[in-house]
């Protein structure tokens, strides 16, 4: 079996996590020999998706001797998130999977629903974000005059155009900040709120006041918006039996242009000369014998736990995974839905973010709603309490796993000394656009060129026959 | 046979599989059903995403959906992707090299355990051409000398039946190169699929996805895809 590893490859991919896989693929598709090596006995790393009993295991909180997943139907039908995202329907992630055809091996489905928090406690408000300017004049996040208002700007953003500066109601868009566009057009503090936070999807108030930071946010917002026309429903897309099939697809692609993998691998060693790294010492176990190889790369790339010495923590996720027998209360029923809390409406700097799926997209039996409450640490106790916000929106909760804080790692250098390219954990972030933004700045840094994903199909013969 | 067809079959979309060790001929049998071709020494698979082929039975068409391990058997690192919604699986073995058929029956257990509950799964056991059997007639499956003039067969027809039958598997010897039951295997499977298992065509291309409770499913390809591949006679 040993002789069947080559002596070298052009890159050795370390962990199958989403980003790694992605990475694997394109880098396969444009001829790259690739070695993908994962240490557990499945896809997926920090991103899999995993069965009741698995995730049961994975927290401990079951009495010894006793198997309470058992209480909850056929194991195969739990596919648990371990990282909950979505992906946007006009995002960077479903442009890489339309471009690789990836989509030949996943089903999509619509999340039902977007939603956010007004307020807090008691006198919480859940409601829909408003997607275009029609719903704006039904929201009843907004009172009359501010809904006119809201219907302007909505407006305003469809037509916006960075290159005429007829369209920039007489803002310098080189230097205004967000908060200068949102003032221009009046609108009060609860719907900054939604429209940064629910909208352009960002975790905390500083885009507010960058400078020349306009643009950007208006991107997102039209992010938002030209996803959620694409299919109707909401922004966001998810595909059947959970995340976990993401990386497998790719790794799948990777493995068709000649990717080899190779699961239950540990790496023993990294082998360095002169300070650059050549290739890797490892094991392959649950065969018999064990099998030890040695092999060559001029790269290598992989995910931070890989690497614990060449990464530094940036910051903690809190995150709990609860299994519920009912929608998410206020959410018209839906059979998933992102809710967004906005971090000023409970008194944080980070937005709490719940993120709920079903038996509708093959994630669980009939009957059961899996939401996932997150948020970034911003204390070093009472993590319970961080989370709280968001778990009180779930109503009665069947069981519920939640850890210690996960750190999120970030990699110290970018590689280009010693061959060793290292991806960012995945945030708390409510969509995998941030995972995309690593995808490219890896590819970067590795082939000192940006990543073009259009026409990357054109170099994939399918070998299809009607 | 002549239902001088102006009205449309019924056609179904079947996701099939393919397993065994490497180089028993698991994509030689493929391209030989879907393009009439074998290449001699052809290199390990790459490239090859996705092989489609329509099977017309008398009351409705099959269209399989190949799907080819890539590679991703060689260190047990198949994903579970692979097995999701399979309804058929092609488990292959070379009965000129008795440890493939070892490795066929992994494969199985395999597949009892992760596949959809009612898989039809068809052992097929390749290269028959290097065997005495005058491929057409059979075989008695006794082949006498192993080591025989031009007689390369290691694994009985009687050996590898008896399997067969013992775990409900659709069984046939082939030649991948000569072509010699390849078509049976595939008919023979398309019969075997419950009528009841069947859906309409799914994935990328599907116009008509079934209505019920499909109703959110999404087409990330949007209409390039419809042009692309509808309509395309067989």
């Amino acid at each position: 079996m040993a002789d069947e590893i080559a002596k070298e490859y052009d890159v050795i991919v370390l962990g199958t996590g989403l980003t790694e896989c992605i990475l694997s693929g394109v880098l396969s598709v444009k001829g790259k020999k690739v070695l993908h090596i994962d240490r557990n006995d499945h896809y997926g790393g920090e991103a899999a998706s995993v069965n009741l009993e698995t995730l049961y295991k994975k927290y401990g909180n079951y009495a010894q001797g006793t198997e309470p997943w058992k209480e909850y139907g056929r194991l195969n039908d739990w596919n648990i998130d371990l990282v909950p995202k979505f992906l946007m329907s006009s995002g960077e992630l479903t442009k890489i999977l339309v471009s690789t055809d990836v989509t030949r091996y996943l089903e999509f489905k619509q999340v039902a629903g977007s939603f956010v928090q007004q307020g807090s406690g008691s006198k919480a408000t859940v409601a829909k974000v408003p997607s275009d300017a029609a719903e704006a004049l039904r929201s009843p996040l907004m009172g009359l005059f501010e809904k006119r208002r809201m219907k302007n700007f909505i407006e305003w953003i469809g037509q916006f155009d960075i290159k005429d500066s007829a369209t920039h109601k007489g803002l310098d868009m080189s230097s205004c900040t967000m908060k200068d566009v949102y003032d221009k057009f009046g609108l009060e503090a609860p719907t900054k709120d939604f429209i940064g936070h629910a909208m352009a999807l960002y975790q905390t108030d500083a885009y507010l006041d960058v400078p020349g930071g306009a643009p950007e946010a208006i991107e997102h917002i039209r992010l938002y918006g030209n996803s959620v026309a694409r299919y109707g429903k909401s922004p966001y897309i998810y595909p059947l039996y959970g995340l976990g099939e993401l990386p497998q697809g790719f790794a799948r692609l990777s493995a068709i242009y000649g990717g080899t993998y190779m699961l239950n691998t540990n790496v023993d060693e990294l082998v360095y000369e002169n300070g650059k790294a050549v290739g890797i010492k490892a094991t392959m176990t649950g065969v018999e014998p064990e099998m030890k190889f040695e092999t060559r790369a001029k790269m290598i790339l992989g995910d931070p736990s890989y690497f614990p010495d060449k990464v530094k923590v940036v910051g903690h996720v809190l995150r709990a995974i609860c299994i519920l027998k009912h929608p998410i209360p206020n959410t018209s029923d839906s059979d998933s839905c992102q809710l967004i809390i906005p971090q000023s409406q409970v008194g944080r700097k980070n937005d709490i973010y719940v993120a709920s799926v079903s038996s509708a997209h093959n994630v669980c039996p009939k009957n059961y709603w899996i939401a996932i409450v997150s948020t970034i640490a911003e204390t070093s106790a009472n993590h319970h309490l961080e989370l709280a916000p968001g778990i009180e929106r779930l109503g009665k909760i069947e069981e519920q796993f939640m850890g210690p804080p996960i750190p999120i790692y970030e990699p110290i250098e970018d590689g280009t000394k010693d061959n060793i390219f290292i991806s960012k954990s995945y945030d708390a972030s409510s969509h995998f656009e941030s995972t995309t933004d690593d995808v490219r700045d890896i590819y970067r840094r590795l082939a000192g060129e940006e990543l073009v994903v259009e026409g990357l199909r054109e170099g994939i013969q399918v070998t299809s026959e009607e | 046979m002549a239902d001088s067809g102006n009205a449309p079959k019924p056609s179904s979309s079947v996701k099939l599989v393919l397993l065994g060790e490497a180089a028993v001929g698991k994509s030689s049998l493929v391209l030989r059903f879907v393009n009439n071709d074998f290449q001699e020494n052809k290199e390990p698979t790459i490239g090859a995403a996705f092989l489609t082929q329509k099977c017309n039975l008398p009351t409705r068409t099959i269209k399989f959906e190949i799907w080819d391990t890539a590679g991703q058997e060689r260190f047990a690192s198949l994903a579970p992707m692979y097995y999701r919604n399979a309804q058929a699986a092609l488990v292959v073995y070379d009965l000129t090299k008795p440890t493939s058929l070892v490795k066929a029956k992994h494969w199985v257990a395999e597949l009892q355990r992760q596949a959809s509950p009612g898989i039809v799964i068809a052992l097929v056991g390749n290269k028959l051409d290097l065997t005495n059997d005058e491929a057409g007639s059979g075989g008695d499956g006794e082949s006498p000398g192993v080591d025989g003039e031009g007689d390369a067969r290691k694994v009985t027809t009687d050996e590898a039946k008896t399997y067969a039958d013992e775990e409900g598997l659709l069984f046939f010897e082939t030649s991948a190169k000569t072509g010699y039951n390849v078509t049976e295997v595939f008919t023979a499977i398309a019969n075997a699929i419950p009528e009841t298992s069947l859906k309409t065509a799914r994935g990328p291309g599907a116009a008509h996805a079934a209505a019920r409770s499909e109703e959110q499913r999404v087409n990330l390809n949007g209409a390039r895809d419809q042009n692309a591949k509808d309509g395309c006679a067989c």
